[in-house]
């Protein structure tokens, strides 16, 4: 994982609360089997309006999100943090997330800031007036700068720790592999195992067929 | 000290205490995995090199874009073909037990593993999946992880996590006839929002929590997520023991016996202290429905579409004038005159044998609403075999109802089980989002028993609306297992 101290970038004000992760990327790009190449599926429905944020040419090359209050609440896709990511995006502001939303996000490198909803207003009123207009996000001072205004942001201490030190959240796990171990020899023996696997007996299903 | 019974769960699995802002290290007693989260992280392994750690805590199944018809044909959708021959690929590889299309045990992810006897109270369940909270229904501790959590759980078993907040919800009283416990969980989520849950483990209990059987319970867990919760849990009682007792994977002998008795230590202390509680009276539900485009907009059926312009909330009023747009909705025209075209009835959510059973009470020697579409589809294949079983298929092919193979279905429409643009549909599912059940779809979330009475009917009804005859038992219908099968179990 890349390390993130601060960055700089484009800042999208996106004027939605609510926006959960079908929105973010609609179902129908899931079935990809890759990691990466989601750019074309973010906010797919909505990227057919010739208004929407990111068709106006001062924000498509944006990276800073600043959004409305419960951003990536619904299905836990990682795919949306994939698809922000993909598309540009560094960074995504709101007053509150959905949790698995901020957890995958602290996971692949996206920073998921929680500012206060009249500080995104404040944002929004700058971006909307000067589009194109650049934010600093910096995790050291959990602090956002846009034009004269400065606002704190909030993130927590372990992810913040985490993004600052591009750390790959596996091997970090690993190094207690001995604890691990040691707690596995402990657990009680009517705890499931799914192997050996033990079945019902074996029944033949019949495919259905479309009613004519 | 005092806990809640989500705080037991916790430190039974604590592999390491977090320290200085780290968080805990949690084992993960059951991974449940199936095709459209887990390619990204099994090719995660392959990059790194990493084994699957534990092979024997994790089973695989095909779900999300299996077809429901002419299962035995290869995929049309190539894409959805490719994601399921990933799966079956990895399964082999890293050696995990996969259920796949055409065995009696494929089916949805939350189905499988109650039926199996693999989700136990006391456990930690994780998926890929949101809606993992439906286990939670047994006294698991069990939520959704993201893909990279599945990479996570997949090479160490064990996943960091901070401690959750929890929240007590009492639902006291007894349900009236007519509701069920979907009308329970859509009623909690419309009273706290769709945020109303975050940070938090859900704990429901209270008489009506009780009453109800497993099949009902998971359907309040299931839907937790909708109120933005991690998980949902229901302490484990006589309930939750009669329904694992003899599943393949339960405990058996003295393992059985022991597990019982510690299953009977998970249950919140009296003087446990929750962050957070809710209260709510069965007696005052009634049949719910959804008008808007997210779960926390529902109302009574026998309410009125909002009118926007009466919400104070500036923010909820736009929400709901988006809301009424993309469903097509006039603000406030009565819910009872809705028309749908589709009714929907499966889902991880309701397509559980005991939905089914109630739902075949309903229609049975009942006709369909003409140019209604009516599409059963059962939560696994065990739970297909069963209705067969039962002769529950019979009913519904008589009344003009689609009867299909298991999987997810028009939940999601990632198979073709879609709505069309602008069609309208009274689903048993759990999201109503713009979109999620085909591009341009309208959903309103409904309990089958309001399935069943929408599709006699063609408008959203309830029970209530129907002339039930005397042999419909309506005290049946809240929850309480049915009568005793003389049928095979199998579910
Ligand atoms: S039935 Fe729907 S909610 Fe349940 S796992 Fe499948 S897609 Fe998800």
């Amino acid at each position: 994982m890349e390390k993130i101290t601060t960055h700089t970038g484009v800042g999208v004000p996106l004027r939605r609360s609510n926006v959960d992760t079908d929105q973010i990327i609609p179902a129908v790009y899931l079935k990809r089997v890759t990691r990466t190449g989601f750019e074309d599926a973010l906010f797919a429905a909505w990227r057919s309006d010739p208004s929407f944020v990111l068709n106006q040419e001062a924000y498509s090359a944006g990276s800073v999100l600043v959004a409305g209050p419960d951003f990536g609440t619904g299905s836990s896709r990682e795919h949306a943090v994939w698809a922000l990511k993909d598309y540009g995006f560094r960074v995504v502001l709101a007053s509150r997330f959905a949790d698995i939303f901020r957890g995958n996000s602290g996971k692949q490198g996206l920073v998921a800031g929680m500012v206060a909803q009249e500080d995104i207003e404040l944002l929004w009123k700058i971006l909307e007036a000067k589009p194109g207009t650049e934010v600093t996000v910096d995790l050291e001072t959990r602090t956002v700068h846009a034009d004269d205004v400065t606002v704190p942001f909030q993130i927590d201490e372990y992810t913040r720790w985490r993004l600052m030190e591009g750390l790959d959240d596996i091997g970090l796990t690993l190094q207690n592999e001995a604890d691990i171990t040691a707690f596995e020899e402990k657990r009680a023996a009517w705890r499931p195992k799914t192997l050996p696997a033990k079945h019902l007996p074996k029944v033949d299903i019949e495919p259905a067929r479309p009613v004519s | 000290m005092a806990g809640t019974l989500a705080e037991k769960v916790w430190e039974a699995h604590l592999v390491r205490q977090g320290a200085d802002g780290a968080p805990d290290l949690l084992y993960i007693d059951l991974h449940l995995v199936h095709e459209v989260t887990s390619p990204q992280a099994f090719e995660g392994l392959r990059l790194a090199g990493r084994p699957v750690r534990r092979p024997d805590l994790t089973i695989a199944t095909e779900d999300h874009n299996t077809p429901t018809l002419d299962i035995d044909l290869p995929i049309a959708d190539l894409t959805s073909r490719t994601q399921i021959d990933t799966l079956r690929n990895n399964a082999a590889e890293f050696g995990v037990r996969i259920h796949s299309l055409g065995d009696a045990d494929q089916g949805i992810v939350h189905q499988v593993g109650p039926q199996l006897g693999l989700t136990m109270p006391g456990l930690t369940v994780v998926c890929g999946d949101s809606h993992t909270s439906t286990h939670g229904a047994f006294g698991a501790l069990a939520f959704g992880i993201g893909t990279s959590e599945v990479e996570h759980v997949l090479a160490t078993q064990t996943l960091p996590l901070a401690p959750f907040k929890t929240m007590a919800i009492t639902v006291d009283g007894e349900l009236p006839p007519g509701a069920t416990s979907k009308d329970i969980i859509l009623a909690i989520i419309a009273k706290i929002g769709t945020g109303g849950g975050q940070g938090y483990v859900l704990e429901y209990r209270g008489e009506a929590i009780r009453r109800l059987s497993m099949e009902a319970r998971m359907t309040i867990c299931n839907m937790s997520i909708e109120a933005g919760a991690r998980a949902g849990m229901i302490a484990p009682d006589e309930t939750t023991f009669d329904y694992l007792k003899g599943r393949p994977h339960a405990p058996e002998g003295e393992d059985w016996d022991t597990a019982v008795e510690y299953w009977k230590t998970l249950r919140s202390d009296d003087d446990a202290v929750f962050d957070e509680e809710v209260v709510l009276r069965a007696s005052d539900l009634e049949p719910f429905v959804t008008w808007g485009t997210n779960p926390g907009q529902g109302l009574p059926l026998s309410a009125n579409v909002p009118v926007p312009a009466e919400i104070a909330d500036e923010g909820e009023r736009v929400s709901a004038e988006r809301a009424l747009e993309y469903m097509g909705l006039e603000a406030g025209m009565p819910l009872r005159d809705v028309t749908v075209d589709t009714v929907f009835i499966g889902s991880c959510t309701n397509g559980r044998i005991e939905d089914l059973r109630s739902v075949a009470k309903v229609l049975r020697g009942r006709t369909k609403a003409e140019d209604v579409r009516v599409l059963v589809v059962p939560a696994s294949a065990r739970v297909r075999l069963q209705a067969e079983t039962e002769g529950l298929d019979v009913i519904f092919k008589e009344f003009g109802a689609e009867w299909r193979n298991a999987g997810c279905s028009m939940c999601l429409g990632m198979n073709p089980d879609q709505l069309a643009p602008g069609e309208r549909a009274a689903s048993t599912s759990n999201r109503n989002f713009e979109g999620r059940q085909g591009k341009g779809g309208r959903t309103h979330l409904v309990s089958p028993l309001v399935a069943a009475a929408t599709a006699i009917r063609g408008t959203l009804s309830s029970l209530s609306d129907l002339d039930l005859e005397g042999d419909v038992d309506l005290t049946t219908f809240d929850g309480t297992p049915l009568a005793p099968l003389t049928a095979p179990s199998f579910v």
